[in-house]
C-alpha cells in the first residue's frame, strides 16, 4: 500500500526505490477504494446494507488510533490511557456547546456567546486535550517505558472517576446530553429535514459520515507531513536508540512531549464529534478497555504504520461492531437448524459480543509473541532493520554483541 | 464519627486488607524482580483464584450455607478442613494457570523490548476476565460466610466502637505465615538463592549452572501460589467475588509493590499495608467513590517523584 519513500533533505540514509511495475496498478486500488468510501452512503442507501451507522463511530475509532500511533508507533511510548484524553476532548466540546454544562449559564449573552459554536467547541476542545497531553507528560516522559505506560493507565483511570465524581459539573454517570451539532450552510448535522439552497432534504447521518471523513483525511495527511518533517525523524531516532538521538542533539523529552500533545490533540477532535454524533456522553464510555481496543487497533495493524493501523482498525472495529453480533445470529440460526433442543440450547449460549475481551486480548498476544511487528510492518523500520537483525522488537536491549556472543553491559540509568 | 475510636476502626479494616493486598502485591514485586516484566495479569490471576475458591467451598460445603440460612454463627469442625482443601486447591490452581501463563505468553518475549511482555501481559488479563465471565458470570458471587463473625473486643469485655473481628484475625493468621515462610524460602534455600542470583544478573547466573527459565517458572509459580491464598482470603473477608476484582486489587497491589520499591519484599508488605491503610481511611474520611482516585493518584505521584518507591535501591539491586 504504502508508496516508496519521498526523499527529503537531510534523509540521505534511504536510497530510492526503483520504480515499482506494481505502482500503477496500486494507484488504481486505491482510486477505487477512495471511490467507494466518498459513495458509501449512497450504495448504502441503494442496496439497504445499513451498515452507515456502524462505520461513523467504527471511523472516529480509526482515526483515534491514528492518534494513538503517534505515541506508541512513532515515538515508541506505550500510552494506556489514551482513552482519557478523548473523553477530555468530549467533555470540553460538551461543556461549551450542551446547555446542561455549568457554562451555558455563563456564557450566552456574555461577549464569549461565540464560543458555543460547534466548530470553535471542537477546536477548542482540540486544544484541551492537546494541553492535557502536555500536562500529564510533562513530569513523567523522563520515566522509563513501563513506567510511563503505568502512569498514564492512572492517568486513564482516574479522568473517568474524576468525571462520575464531580458531578456538579459534569453530571457525573448520568453524562451530558444534549450535545451541540456541527452545521454547515445552516443546516444541522443529523436534523431533518433540513434546508440547503431552498431544497429540503432528508440526509439522516449522512453528513456526520463526511465530516468524520474529512476529519479522518486531514488526519492521515497532517499525520503523513509530520512522521517526515524534522520531529517525526527525531521521534524515529527517539524510538530507536534514545541516547544515540540524544548524542545528535535532540532533546527527548520535548520531542516526546510533542508527540504525548499532538497524539491527544487527534483524540480531542474525534471527541468532540463523537460526542456530537452520539448526543451524549458518559464517564463508562472512556474507561480503560477503550484504551485498550484502540491500543489494539494500533498494534494488530502494525505500529508505526498509518495504513497498518488502519487495516487494524478496520478489522478490530467491523469485527467489534458487525460481525461480533452477525456470526452470534448465524451461530444461533445453525443450532435452530440441527432441530435437537440441547444443541439449540448450546449454541444460544454462545455470545461472541460477550467474548470482546477474549478476542482482543488473544490479539494482543498471539501478534505480540507470533509478529511483535503487526500485519503490515513500519516500512522505514524494516529497511533499518535489515543491516540490523530481521526482527528489532527481539533484540536484546541491554547487551551489545562482541565476537558473536552475548555480553550484558553495564545497564544505563 | 471523627473520633480517635472511628480511626482505629478504619486502621484494623486498612490492616486486613493491606495484608491482602501484599500477598498480591509479592507476585507483582517477585516477578518484576527477577524479569523486569510488570505481569499485568496477575490481579486476575487473583480474581481466577476467589473463583476457584468458591468452586470449591460449594462442592465441599452444602451443610455451610444451611448453616447460615438457619443463623448458626458457631464453628463447625470440618470447616477448617475445608478451607484448608480450598486453600490448597486454590493455591494450586493459580501457580499452575500463572507458570502456564509464563511459558505461553513471556518466555518469547523476555529478551525484547520492555513493551512486548507488558502489552501481551494485557491481553492476557483480557483473557481471563474472560475466563472468569464465563465461569461465574458478570454479577459478582456470594462467597460462603465460613468465618463467623464474632467482635472480640467485645468478647474481651471491653465496651468500645472498636470492633475487631474474627474475620480479620483470620487473615493474619494465613497471610502472615506465608510471607514468613517465602522470605524464609528466598534468603535460606538453595531454590531462593538461585532466584536471588537469576534476578541479578541471569546470564552470569546462567553461566553459574543455573537453570534460569526454571528459576522464573518457580517465581511465577510462588507468585501465583500467593495470589490463590489472597483469593481466598479476599473472598471470604469480603464475602463476594467478582469478575473485575482482579484489575481493581491488582492494581491497588501495583501500586504497593512500586510505593515500597518495586522488585523489593519488605518494600511490597510495606507497600501492601500502607496501600491497605490508605483506601480505609479514604473510604471512612473521604468517601469509597474517591478511593481509586485517591490510589491512583498516590501511583503517580510516586512513580514520578520517586519511581524506585521507598526500599528502592539502585535498580541493578534487586530481590
Amino acid at each position: 500500500m504504502q508508496t516508496a519513500p519521498r526523499m527529503t533533505p537531510g534523509r540521505r540514509a534511504y536510497v530510492e526505490v526503483p520504480a515499482d511495475p506494481q505502482q500503477t496498478r496500486n494507484r488504481i486500488l486505491q482510486a477505487i477504494a477512495v471511490a467507494f468510501i466518498v459513495a458509501y452512503p449512497f450504495l448504502d442507501l441503494l442496496f439497504g446494507w445499513q451498515a452507515l451507522l456502524a462505520f461513523i463511530p467504527m471511523m472516529l475509532m480509526i482515526t483515534l488510533a491514528l492518534g494513538l500511533n503517534i505515541v506508541v508507533g512513532y515515538a515508541g511510548l506505550l500510552d494506556l490511557g489514551y482513552a482519557a484524553f478523548y473523553a477530555i476532548g468530549a467533555y470540553a466540546a460538551a461543556f461549551f456547546t450542551s446547555p446542561n454544562s455549568p457554562l451555558a449559564r455563563v456564557l450566552p449573552g456574555s461577549p464569549f456567546a461565540w464560543m458555543q459554536d460547534f466548530w470553535v467547541a471542537m477546536i477548542m476542545a482540540v486544544l484541551v486535550s492537546g494541553f492535557a497531553g502536555a500536562l500529564l507528560g510533562a513530569p513523567t516522559l523522563r520515566l522509563r517505558g513501563d513506567y510511563l505506560a503505568l502512569v498514564t493507565l492512572g492517568f486513564g483511570e482516574i479522568v473517568p472517576r474524576l468525571i462520575k465524581n464531580l458531578e456538579p459539573w459534569t453530571k457525573g454517570v448520568k453524562g451530558m446530553n444534549p450535545i451541540g451539532r456541527p452545521y454547515l450552510f445552516g443546516c444541522q448535522f443529523g436534523v431533518d429535514p433540513c434546508e440547503i439552497l431552498g431544497m429540503k432534504l432528508k440526509l439522516g447521518m449522512i453528513p456526520y459520515y463526511y465530516l468524520t471523513l474529512v476529519i479522518g483525511a486531514i488526519s492521515i495527511f497532517a499525520i503523513i507531513r509530520l512522521r517526515n518533517s524534522r520531529l517525526g525523524r527525531a521521534w524515529a531516532a527517539i524510538r530507536d536508540d534514545e541516547i544515540a538521538a540524544q548524542g545528535m542533539g535532540i532533546n527527548p523529552v520535548t520531542t516526546k512531549l510533542w508527540a504525548f500533545s499532538l497524539g491527544a490533540s487527534f483524540s480531542g477532535a474525534t471527541g468532540a464529534i463523537f460526542g456530537a454524533y452520539l448526543q451524549t456522553i458518559s464517564p463508562d464510555q472512556f474507561e480503560y478497555s477503550t484504551s485498550v481496543i484502540v491500543l489494539c487497533m494500533v498494534i494488530l495493524g502494525g505500529t508505526g504504520n498509518i495504513w497498518g493501523v488502519m487495516l487494524g482498525g478496520l478489522l478490530i472495529q467491523s469485527f467489534d461492531r458487525i460481525f461480533a453480533e452477525r456470526l452470534t445470529g448465524w451461530i444461533h440460526k445453525a443450532g435452530a437448524l440441527t432441530g435437537d433442543p440441547t444443541i439449540t440450547a448450546a449454541f444460544n449460549s454462545f455470545d461472541l459480543l460477550k467474548s470482546r475481551l477474549l478476542v482482543f486480548g488473544l490479539c494482543l498476544v498471539l501478534i505480540m509473541n507470533l509478529r511483535p511487528q503487526g500485519i503490515l510492518p513500519n516500512r522505514k523500520r524494516r529497511e533499518t532493520a535489515l543491516t540490523d537483525l530481521p526482527e528489532e522488537d527481539l533484540v536484546p536491549e541491554e547487551s551489545v554483541l562482541i565476537a558473536g556472543a552475548d555480553v550484558p553491559t553495564e545497564k544505563p540509568r | 464519627m471523627l473520633t480517635f475510636e472511628y480511626f482505629l476502626q478504619q486502621l484494623v479494616t486498612g490492616l486486613a486488607n493491606g495484608m491482602l493486598i501484599t500477598l498480591v502485591a509479592i507476585g507483582y514485586t517477585l516477578v518484576y524482580g527477577i524479569v523486569e516484566i510488570i505481569n499485568f495479569a496477575h490481579g486476575d490471576v487473583f480474581m481466577l483464584g476467589a473463583f476457584s475458591s468458591v468452586t470449591t467451598l460449594q462442592a465441599l460445603g452444602a451443610q455451610a450455607v444451611k448453616r447460615v440460612a438457619n443463623k448458626d454463627q458457631s464453628p463447625i469442625p470440618e470447616t477448617y478442613l475445608w478451607l484448608l482443601i480450598a486453600l490448597v486447591t486454590s493455591m494450586v490452581f493459580c501457580a499452575t494457570l500463572n507458570v502456564l501463563i509464563e511459558r505461553l505468553a513471556y518466555r518469547r518475549l523476555r529478551r525484547g523490548s520492555r513493551m512486548a511482555p507488558l502489552i501481551s501481559a494485557i491481553g492476557v488479563s483480557f483473557i481471563l476476565q474472560n475466563v472468569g465471565i464465563y465461569w461465574k458470570g458478570v454479577s459478582p458471587v456470594n462467597f460462603p460466610r465460613y468465618i463467623p463473625q464474632i467482635d472480640l473486643v467485645k468478647a474481651m469485655g471491653i465496651d468500645s466502637f472498636v470492633r475487631v473481628t474474627t474475620k480479620d484475625v483470620f487473615v493474619l493468621i494465613v497471610t502472615v505465615p506465608l510471607v514468613i515462610a517465602l522470605t524464609l524460602f528466598i534468603q535460606r534455600t538453595k531454590l531462593g538463592k538461585a532466584m536471588r542470583a537469576t534476578a541479578q544478573d541471569r546470564d552470569a547466573a546462567q553461566l553459574m549452572g543455573i537453570d534460569t527459565n526454571r528459576t522464573i517458572a518457580l517465581t511465577f509459580l510462588l507468585g501465583g501460589a500467593l495470589a490463590g491464598a489472597a483469593g481466598l482470603v479476599s473472598g471470604l473477608y469480603n464475602n463476594t467475588a467478582g469478575f473485575q476484582m482482579g484489575f481493581s486489587y491488582g492494581l491497588n497491589s501495583f501500586t504497593a509493590a512500586v510505593l515500597g520499591g518495586i522488585g523489593n519484599l519488605n518494600g511490597a508488605m510495606l507497600g501492601g499495608v500502607f496501600i491497605g491503610i490508605l483506601a480505609a481511611m479514604s473510604d471512612g474520611y473521604l468517601d469509597a467513590r474517591w478511593t481509586p482516585v485517591v490510589i491512583f493518584g498516590t501511583l503517580n505521584l510516586v512513580l514520578i517523584i520517586r519511581p524506585s518507591g521507598i526500599l528502592g535501591q539502585d535498580l541493578a539491586e534487586r530481590a
